[in-house]
């Protein structure tokens, strides 16, 4: 029996592809399994491809997987556009029979199920389609029953008793079709497990979300935008329990605004966008690095520029991040790497931002925001929680907000604090506020807010190394692509090839750890999902070394073969002396 | 609200040298502006608030420039950004009395997309907009209340637009308090901005502020305007709307009122309807994702 199992659910956007793909995601980590899920829709509500991708095992998963063992499919687009996917050893392939005609060359296994007709002349309901299915993948695959039906009672037990029972029905109607028609000959197994550890099963977005409340944001603006929007959904409900606040903006400027408003007083606040707000938010990341302000801008990248693939996944943003705004104003770069990340990269978001006194932008994508999985249930008790920098009572004898330190960090003074009454302001100023255009003035404020860019670089967590020590090929790629890249490294390692990876979390400031590893290896890819190689060229700029630039401009995220095979690719030529 | 307040006179006569700083405004002689900061003294003085707990933001301008004029705390942001960020303070922290100013290019051209908003919102923020017509700060050019036909840099033939009526918008964005001033009426001027200061809600405080030096319209302003009717009721949209649209004169006064929910209240309500079931901790909202 496989107890890895890639499941992926393909159809009609509208048809229930995307619940159906929930309902076994959660089916699966209700039985103790890990997850993995990953996410491609269509922006309109209704029509056009969607397509859902669960993993599920009894081990940690690092990634989605390279290809798909079991496929479900909705219609025959549905099955023309996946069947090259799937595994064509021993994999299966799962077809509405109704509405779907098989050709070319079919995986080991394929299953037909008329769910259409089920559902249409049966139950006289088209959409119960896909609980049919879940039905059909519960009796091949061993997904628990009673607990489908839990997870069905949950999510809709509020549309009233009738469409329940009518679900119900179609549930167990898939269920019986298999057991009556379907021999199982597949290998495929979801198996249920003694859960060790308490975990939580979160998205991207929602673990962001947890995160920052437990950084103790009170303060979010936003203007929705996918795939950004549902951190605000879950903010909106949880803030105001919190006593703070969320506010739907008229636009992400006006979302920057409110939330350097926010910080102004001290508020911990946030807003989130994708690239088209983040675009937007330029001249405000000036004006929060000038004013010293924290604020976090989270940024869901999303493929392409200007409205580009708003549902698809790409690492395009880092230029905009690194650069955004005229002048030079710091700010730090983070990049979010796995849903767990997510969690704790945002807190340290949150930490980085009041310690230095910056805007901190943390990259997410697409891929991560909307993709689920289960991961230790996190302990507030255990978090480190900074808070900003205060004044003492000496400094209020004579206040200035931007008093010269050893660190650039100056004690900042919120309103209603006596003795620490100053006006912020954009324009160039000194120590103390008074407005400023000499030159000696300009170059030392400069340096200041620079400066304190150097508190996050000894900070815990800010990078990770997998694989061996004595490595000739590095990898260096960022955010979401880590478990992907850990993946291919374990394959490559047991393969024999010395390689070893450098994750950083945070991208700006540079680590100089990035130039100790490069030097410790013969050859390094950078593998980006961007078309220019943005991470490449930061890290010739700023190393002097060339590095191999591996990219992916096709929307969807990284697969682990592929990495190994650039790995592959690149050992050759090391061996070859090419 | 103050929590301390800076001790007056007595007699009635008002001190309001602990508000002034040593900052020596950057504005040309007669500019409107000083006239605006003086009866932002006055208001402050008269009612006594504490500096640590007023707020002023601005944004990009000469009249944008008075926060620091001010001993409070001040924000001086970026052009046009005024409200929102003013929005964000007071949201995040509504003990606050929240000020926000600037010009008219700030308000009514870059800035004009938050009005409405502001309006719907009916954020506790009294805005005062120093209108010289112009922008003042680039030299001239006619901004979205300029004349139309008036010469200037960037309109060497003339400004092809027609002005915006910013009294008649506001009516039209249902702002619940708005009102007109001008900087050469200092007495009246002082009572509209404590009435805007005190109102719940958002106040649109329209103030003539001529520019000396690129568009002088004190002669002509002097000479058209007239004060509000004391029997004109401020409740009643279509007469505010009428007068708002009055063409020979320039009405004076508070022209437009409707006390309505503001938006601090509004967040207050969300905070108690949310937490009508406890506040839940940290563990328990996890518990909700297992
Ligand atoms: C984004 C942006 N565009 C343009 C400018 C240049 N600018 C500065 S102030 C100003 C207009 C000022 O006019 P107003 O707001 O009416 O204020 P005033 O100077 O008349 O008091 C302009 C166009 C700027 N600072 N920022
Ligand atoms: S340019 Fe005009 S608006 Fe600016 S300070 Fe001078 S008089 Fe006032």
């Amino acid at each position: 029996m496989m107890k890895d199992v890639v499941f992926r659910v393909g159809g009609e956007g509208g048809e229930g592809v995307i619940s159906c793909g929930e309902i076994l995601t959660l089916a699966c980590a209700r039985m103790g399994n890990e997850i993995y899920t990953f996410r491609s829709y269509p922006a309109e509500i209704k029509g056009g491809y969607a397509m859902y991708q669960l993993r599920t095992s009894t081990e940690i998963l690092l990634s989605q997987g390279s290809s798909v063992d079991v496929q479900v499919c909705f219609n025959q687009e549905a099955y023309d556009r996946s069947i090259k996917d799937v595994r064509k050893e021993g994999g299966v392939v799962i077809y509405d029979s109704s509405s779907c005609t098989p050709s070319g060359t079919l995986p080991t296994h394929a299953y037909g199920v008329p769910a259409s007709d089920l559902a249409r002349l049966e139950l006289r309901n088209y959409l119960t389609k896909n609980i049919i299915f879940l039905g059909v993948l519960s009796k091949l695959f061993g997904i628990d029953y009673p607990i489908l039906e839990t997870i069905i009672k949950q999510k809709l037990g509020k549309k009233g008793e009738a469409i329940l029972n009518l679900n119900f029905q179609a549930l167990k109607k898939g269920y019986q079709y298999v057991e009556q028609n379907i021999p199982k000959k597949d290998l495929y197994f979801v198996e249920k497990v003694p859960v060790q550890e308490q975990r939580v099963i979160l998205s991207g977005n929602q673990a962001l979300a947890l995160g920052a409340i437990a950084a103790g944001c009170k303060f979010y603006a936003g203007y929705p935008i996918t795939p950004a929007t549902d951190i605000m959904e879950l903010l909106a409900r949880e803030l105001p329990k919190q006593g703070g606040a969320v506010v739907q903006a008229e636009d992400e400027i006006a979302a920057l605004s409110m939330v350097l408003g926010a910080a102004y007083t001290g508020a911990k606040a946030m807003t989130a966008s994708s690239g088209p707000g983040i675009s937007l938010m330029a001249e405000l990341i000036g004006l929060a690095g000038m004013a010293e302000l924290p604020a976090v801008i989270v940024d869901c990248q999303r493929a392409g520029p200007s409205t580009g693939m708003p549902t698809k996944t790409e690492q395009s943003d880092l230029n905009h991040a690194f650069y955004a705004g005229h002048g030079e104003a710091p700010r730090i770069v983070m990049a979010l790497s796995s849903v767990e990340d997510a969690f704790y990269g945002i807190i340290r978001a949150f930490n980085f931002a009041v310690r230095c006194q910056v805007p901190v932008i943390v990259l997410s994508d697409q891929y991560l925001a909307q993709r689920t999985a289960t991961i230790r249930r996190p302990d507030p008790s255990k978090l480190v929680i900074e808070e900003r920098t205060k004044p003492t009572a000496s400094d209020c004898e004579n206040y200035k907000r931007f008093r010269l330190t050893e660190s650039g960090v100056s004690p900042m003074a919120v309103p209603g604090e006596k003795g620490g009454v100053f006006t912020a302001t954009g324009i160039e100023h000194d120590e103390g506020c008074e407005l400023s255009y000499e030159p000696e003035n300009h170059w030392r404020m400069t340096e200041k807010r620079f400066k304190k860019l150097q508190l996050v670089l000894k900070s815990p967590d800010i990078y990770r190394r997998h694989g061996v020590n004595d490595q000739e090929i590095g990898i260096i790629g960022w955010g979401s692509s880590e478990g992907v890249i850990r993946e291919a490294l374990s394959k490559a390692n047991d393969r024999g090839i010395k390689v070893a990876a450098f994750h950083p979390r945070l991208l700006n400031p540079m680590l100089p750890e990035i130039g100790v590893f490069i030097r410790s290896c013969k050859k390094v890819i950078v593998p980006e999902l961007n078309f220019t190689g943005q991470f490449a060229r930061e890290i010739r700029a700023r190393f002097g070394v060339d590095v191999v630039c591996f990219n992916k401009l096709a929307g969807l995220p990284f697969t682990p073969d592929e990495i190994l095979k650039k790995i592959e690719e690149v050992h050759e030529q090391i061996v070859h002396h090419v | 609200m103050a929590s301390e307040t800076i001790p007056q006179p007595p007699g009635g006569a008002i001190n309001i040298a602990p508000f002034k700083t040593d900052v020596h405004p950057v504005w040309c002689p007669g500019c409107g502006d000083f006239g605006v900061l003086t009866c932002i003294y006055r208001m402050l003085a008269t009612k006594q608030l504490s500096p640590e707990n007023i707020v002023i933001v601005s944004g990009i301008g000469c009249s944008s420039r008075l926060p620091a004029y001010v001993n409070a705390y001040g924000f001086h942001t970026v052009h046009g950004r005024v409200l929102p960020v003013a929005t964000g303070v007071k949201t995040a922290n509504p003990n606050l009395e929240v000020i926000a100013v600037g010009g008219d290019g700030d308000a009514y051209s870059i800035g004009a997309g938050h009005i409405p908003h502001a309006a719907r919102r009916n954020i506790d923020v009294c805005y005062i907009v120093m209108d010289n017509e112009v922008y003042g700060l680039t030299k001239g050019q006619g901004s979205a209340t300029a004349p139309v036909e008036m010469v200037k840099g960037t309109t060497p033939f003339g400004q092809l637009d027609d002005p915006l009526n910013p009294i008649a918008m506001a009516i039209a964005y249902d702002i619940s308090f708005v009102a007109r001033g001008y900087s050469g009426k200092p007495k009246e001027l002082t009572e509209l901005i404590t009435q805007g200061v005190d109102h719940k809600g958002f106040a649109l405080l329209e103030v003539i502020s001529p520019c000396t030096t690129f568009h002088d319209t004190y002669k002509p302003v002097s000479q058209r305007i007239r004060f509000v009717d004391a029997s004109h009721d401020p409740t009643d949209r279509l007469a505010a709307m009428k007068l708002a649209l009055e063409k020979e004169t320039i009405p004076i006064g508070v022209i437009y009122k409707n006390q309505r929910t503001s938006f601090s209240e509004r967040i207050k309500t969300t905070q108690e309807r949310s937490q009508a079931k406890g506040t839940p901790d940290f563990n328990k909202l996890l518990e909700s994702f297992q």
